[in-house]
């Protein structure tokens, strides 16, 4: 028999705050975490905007050792996991003595690229670059420093599919819980911010170039949008099998109960309608419940002009005449790309767990396609149980889970 | 540069780099033990060194180098 999978952790680090209760705050007030740079400017942005997150200090909380391989986003999903743990009440005994598993979303580690390739150049000696260059370097960056430093022993493994990693990272682990592979898994996703990172995709054209109002550039699902704002930082989410959670006396806080997947077998950037439905319509399935009973839609609408357009031409698809509320959080946060799949599970369990639907602020006008969404543009006061969460990415990969709050 | 001024900045340098106490830093103590260093902080060491006194240096070189005390001696025929 499949064993059910609950969340019973999750910590955020991102540009709506720090921790779960300062981002709870953003949500509710619909603050947006996006800001000018002026340095990308001098480097020859087209696009200054980007999400601010500030690098956490972890001096006195690792040692030199430790920190020394971490790149940036590292050190959120460290902030972000230390938090879910804790909410877990997973202390490093239970991490020592039992097998708990490592998922986790990353699909970049620009800087410390860049800045060893300077040095060799610069000084013409590769052991200049130090010993912190090749580990920061990786893409599994930050699923080799957090299983070394919270000494986890079970499934140690990155996951690399674009946008939607983080969100993959959950479904994978959550079918390593059912199948009854692992008992628990520290899942997530964490995104680098620096202008390394991003100066490429910056180069294709598709961030917003809204540069005089950067808190109304992301504007998902809007008429008058023009690109996506790129953010970043870390989000953890930890699931658990229900039996592990209940002999642990762990909080229950949700459970997974449908991941669905898909490739659209199509164009690198450009997204399809038929991918993205048939992840949906997977993730259904797979949960085994009525649309209806979904009572809230967290889209994964960057603020693109064809990828929101197609997007809620599948959610149009999929749920017909049902019109639950869509919004992304994005319009809040901007594109937090390897890591949004995970943050943007936990901005929904924000919302279940406080009865409401963080605005998709910037919503001042529908286009033709969204205008056959329920989009709200203000704060909606609602009780709901159970939410779906989109990731797509570059490739054509899609990820949807659906997460219900934990009954029992 | 005179030794003393060697002395004076490795062991600042060392102990901010390292996060130990300057205190414990004395000519006698071994390097290795004193900062926790393995073998992947000795390449920070070997690249700390060429950094601050522009001394072109590798592993193998400074792992011959036992004590503070050497680490000065060494410091001082390289750029003597």
């Amino acid at each position: 028999m499949e064993r059910r999978v609950v969340i019973t952790g999750v910590g955020i680090y991102s540009c709506l705050g720090k921790n779960l209760y300062e981002v709870k705050q953003s949500l509710w007030d619909g603050k947006s975490g996006i800001i000018f740079d002026e340095v990308r400017k001098s480097m020859g942005f087209r696009s200054a905007l980007t999400g601010h997150v500030d690098l956490p200090n972890l001096k006195g909380i690792l040692s030199r050792n430790q920190r020394v391989y971490m790149p940036e986003q590292a050190q959120y999903a460290y902030m972000a996991t230390a938090e879910a743990l804790k909410i877990a009440n997973l202390g490093q005994d239970y991490l020592d003595s039992h097998e708990v598993g490592l998922l986790y979303g990353n699909d970049s580690s620009a800087e410390p690229v860049v800045k060893s390739v300077d040095t060799m150049r610069e000084k013409g000696d590769t052991t200049l670059i130090g010993s912190g260059g090749i580990f920061q370097s990786m893409n599994s960056a930050v699923t080799m420093n957090l299983s070394c430093i919270f000494k986890l022993k079970g499934i140690n493994l990155t996951v690399s599919g674009a946008c939607a990693s983080g969100s993959h990272a959950i479904g994978l682990g959550s079918l390593l819980i059912k199948w009854g592979l692992q008992d628990i898994v520290v899942c997530g996703g964490a995104q680098e911010i620096n202008p390394y990172s991003v100066c490429s995709f910056d180069g294709i054209s598709a961030f917003s170039t809204r540069e005089s109002e950067p808190t109304k550039a992301s504007r998902p699902f809007d008429r008058d949008r023009d690109g996506l704002v790129p953010s970043g930082g870390g989000a953890t989410v930890i699931i658990e099998s229900l039996e592990s959670a209940i002999k642990r006396g762990a909080p229950i806080l949700a459970e997974v109960i449908g991941y669905g997947f898909s490739s659209n077998g199509d164009h690198i950037s450009v997204p399809n309608v038929d991918g993205p439905r048939r992840s949906l319509e997977m993730a259904i399935r797979e949960a085994g419940i009525r649309k209806e009973e979904i009572g809230y839609v967290n889209a994964h609408a960057t603020s693109t002009h064809v990828g929101d357009q197609n997007e809620a031409k599948a959610i149009a698809a999929v749920f017909d005449d049902y019109k639950p509320e869509v919004t992304s959080t994005k319009s809040q946060t901007g594109h937090e790309m390897w890591m949004a799949g995970a943050s943007e599970v936990i901005y929904s369990m924000i919302m279940m767990k406080n009865d409401f639907i963080a605005a998709n602020i910037n919503f001042e006008n529908p286009d033709e396609d969204s205008a056959k969404l329920n989009i709200p543009g203000q704060r909606v006061s609602k009780h709901f149980d159970t939410f779906l969460s989109n990731s797509f990415g570059f490739g054509g990969t899609n990820s949807t889970l659906i997460v219900r709050d934990f009954k029992g | 540069m005179t030794k003393g001024e060697i002395i004076s900045k490795v062991n600042s340098l060392l102990a901010e780099e390292f996060e130990v106490e300057e205190s414990v830093i004395t000519p006698e103590a071994n390097i290795k033990k004193t900062l926790e260093l393995d073998s992947l902080s000795l390449v920070d060491l070997v690249a700390l060194i060429d950094g601050e006194f522009g001394i072109k240096t590798n592993g193998a070189e400074m792992s011959k180098v036992g004590t503070f005390s050497e680490l000065y001696d060494f410091i001082e025929s390289k750029i003597a």
